[in-house]
């Protein structure tokens, strides 16, 4: 069974809730538009179609877009070999969706590394803590909103009272800017 | 007599009930004793907070993160080449397998994983695998070490010397290679490394075979590690284990030989698999592992293209000036390649936008990039799944009923880097 197969059979059970397989580089991706359902599409494919391996989960920050959040599980059948991947979109408002660790044990450190790098809670998941971070941080540094030299807190102790100092890099152009200013390479914060 | 080996050899979940059942009338109460994130057997910063009833673990709580530098954010923030150098920071037993692994991911990007000259896939490949035997050389090594066999560890780290020394002479350096570009490798075999390579995996196999002498059949090592932390099959999958960890469990799956990349179609190897899934299949697998690996080294060192020293001028690169920097004669007398040039360093590689996730056989497991593009040089979003951090979330399931002795040897047998945990 190929993904894409897989994929219409999804899109056959559950109906508008699927968008359309997008095919690129030879992997299926399907958009699930109600997060709150993705458990079940989740649980479906693994109990039907035999997706039994959970890879990664990971979450995108589209920042100035709504809704803000991507959360994309990437799921594999270790039998057949199809790989699959699952997206979801969830709006800042909300920043909460079903967790899947009724489905794969492994989601439970994922889900607690999204939440900590991003703040998108996962109902249902037993310990949602920080993960890589520790107890009391009080950002969530992989959203695109948090510069690349931290924030500063006025919780010493906790975290650090001052932005990195971001001398000698690194320093990114970005392509499409303005004049030649803006293109030139430089350190490059959201605010700015 | 046979009874009595029985009782000797309990599984961890017999442990477990044994354990709770003494807990029912426990005249002491429980001990919460800290493990780490500064202690020799947790190869790194990993803490472990473990709850204790006399010697048996109740319950063990993981505690990762203390060398999170925030390498996804990191990434975020600069061209794809100029990332290379962070790779060889994640798993860093083993840079050249994660510089192969990132290249990799970010070619399937592009679009141009086929294109790339066989020549670069065989010393890819080689790359790879000494990246491998190197990183289980350290693991086993450490492994013995924590368990009281140290000729174990000076042995194998007396081989992992020459890995380095091969590593320097490919690329410069011995630690941080950074041997790999989007598209091709920094620089062609360097003249006699061919030899060194060869010279190396004659004289790793008798020490393979010595370590396994002073290792395998030993009554100490054996029965301190046999039948402990069984990880069963499901258990395996389910917490979405992966590389020797999960093929220890007896599960065949090995990216190599599933989704076969470079040029592992062409390559003649077996994949070890265990039969218990306990602490000694983990070793056993690994030690397999690298006599595989060994093998795949031969057939390359035989089959690559061009040669040793590559009189017919085989390519390492693709031939796309927008991918690869051009030769610096050229940059500095043609109009075109100083463009070419210039575009790359400033801008970087121009990826369209898209999404691909590419996994990669790295020696702890399935290491993948999900790289999420919106065009331009810079991914927008960059997803490190690294196998460490995946494979010590089971530590919780496995820990409760065994000794705390067995922390060591169970920890040793999961082989983990936290550099690459943490990421």
């Amino acid at each position: 069974m190929n993904a894409l197969e897989s994929a219409q059979k999804i899109k056959a059970k559950f109906g508008d809730l699927i968008s359309e397989p997008t095919e690129f580089r030879g992997e299926t991706t399907l958009e699930i538009t109600n997060p709150e359902r993705i458990a079940e599409v989740c649980e479906f494919a693994k109990k039907e179609l035999g997706f039994n391996y959970l890879v990664d989960v990971s979450s995108i920050d589209n920042y100035g877009e709504d809704p803000r959040w991507t959360v994309v599980y990437h799921l594999r059948g270790l039998a057949h070999g199809g790989e699959l991947r699952l997206k979801t979109r969830v709006s800042e408002e909300k920043s909460e969706l079903p967790s899947v660790i009724g489905v794969w044990r492994t989601a439970d450190w994922h889900e607690r590394e999204i939440y900590d790098m991003m703040g998108i809670r996962f109902r249902g998941h037993p310990d949602l803590r920080r993960i890589l971070m520790w107890e009391g941080y009080p950002y969530f540094p992989l959203r695109k909103d948090f510069p690349l030299a931290g924030k500063a807190t006025d919780v010493p102790g906790v975290a650090f009272t001052q932005p990195a100092p971001l001398e000698g890099g690194p320093f990114v152009t970005a392509p499409g800017g303005k004049d030649a200013i803006e293109r030139e390479p430089h350190v490059r914060n959201p605010e700015d | 007599m046979a009874e009595a080996h029985k009782i000797e050899m309990q599984d961890s979940a017999a442990r477990a009930a044994q354990a709770a059942e003494e807990l029912q009338d426990a005249q002491g109460e429980r001990m919460v004793l800290n493990m780490g994130p500064s202690h020799p057997a947790t190869h790194g910063v990993l803490r472990i907070v473990l709850e204790l009833d006399g010697e048996i673990i109740t319950k063990a709580d993981p505690d990762v993160g203390y060398l999170h530098r925030g390498d996804e954010k990191i990434a975020e923030n600069m061209t794809y080449t100029q990332f290379i150098p962070y790779t060889d920071r994640l798993d860093y037993l083993a840079p050249l397998a994660n510089n192969v692994a990132y290249a990799l991911a970010v070619e399937k990007l592009l679009g141009i994983e086929k294109d790339l000259p066989p020549r670069c896939q065989y010393i890819r490949v080689m790359c790879a695998e000494l990246a491998r035997i190197s990183s289980h050389l350290l693991g086993i090594g450490a492994f013995a070490m924590d368990l009281g066999a140290v000729t174990v560890f000076l042995l194998t780290f007396n081989e992992r010397e020459k890995v380095y020394n091969l590593a320097e002479s490919l690329s410069g350096a011995r630690f941080t290679t950074s041997y790999t570009r989007i598209g091709g490798v920094m620089r062609d075999l360097p003249p006699g490394w061919t030899e060194q390579c060869r010279r190396f995996c004659d004289e790793v196999i008798p020490v393979l075979n010595e370590v396994e002498t002073l290792l395998t059949r030993n009554r100490i090592w054996v029965d301190r590690i046999k039948n402990l932390a069984i990880i069963s099959k499901e258990d395996a999958i389910d917490y979405g284990l992966s590389g020797p960890n999960l093929r220890a469990s007896g599960f065949e799956y090995d990216l190599r030989k599933a989704q076969p990349y470079l040029c592992y179609k062409d390559l003649e190897f077996d994949i070890p698999i265990g039969s218990v899934g306990d602490c000694y299949d983990r070793y056993l697998v690994r030690m397999e592992e690298m006599r595989q690996s060994v093998r795949i080294l031969y057939q390359c060192l035989d089959k690559i293209p061009g040669g040793a020293d590559n009189k017919s001028n085989e390519p390492v690169n693709v031939a796309d000036g927008k991918i690869v920097l051009p030769p610096k004669q050229k940059v500095m007398t043609k109009m075109e390649e100083l463009i070419h040039q210039f575009i790359l360093v400033t801008q970087g590689v121009n990826c369209p936008p898209g999404e691909i996730y590419f996994g990669h056989e790295n020696p702890k497991g399935e290491l993948g990039f999900y790289i999420n593009s919106r065009g331009g040089g810079t991914p927008y979003r960059m997803k490190i799944r690294s196998p460490s951090f995946v494979n010590l979330s089971i530590i919780s399931k496995i820990f409760p009923g065994c000794l705390v002795s067995d922390t060591v040897a169970i920890l040793g047998s999961l082989d983990f880097v936290m550099g690459e945990c943490d990421r």
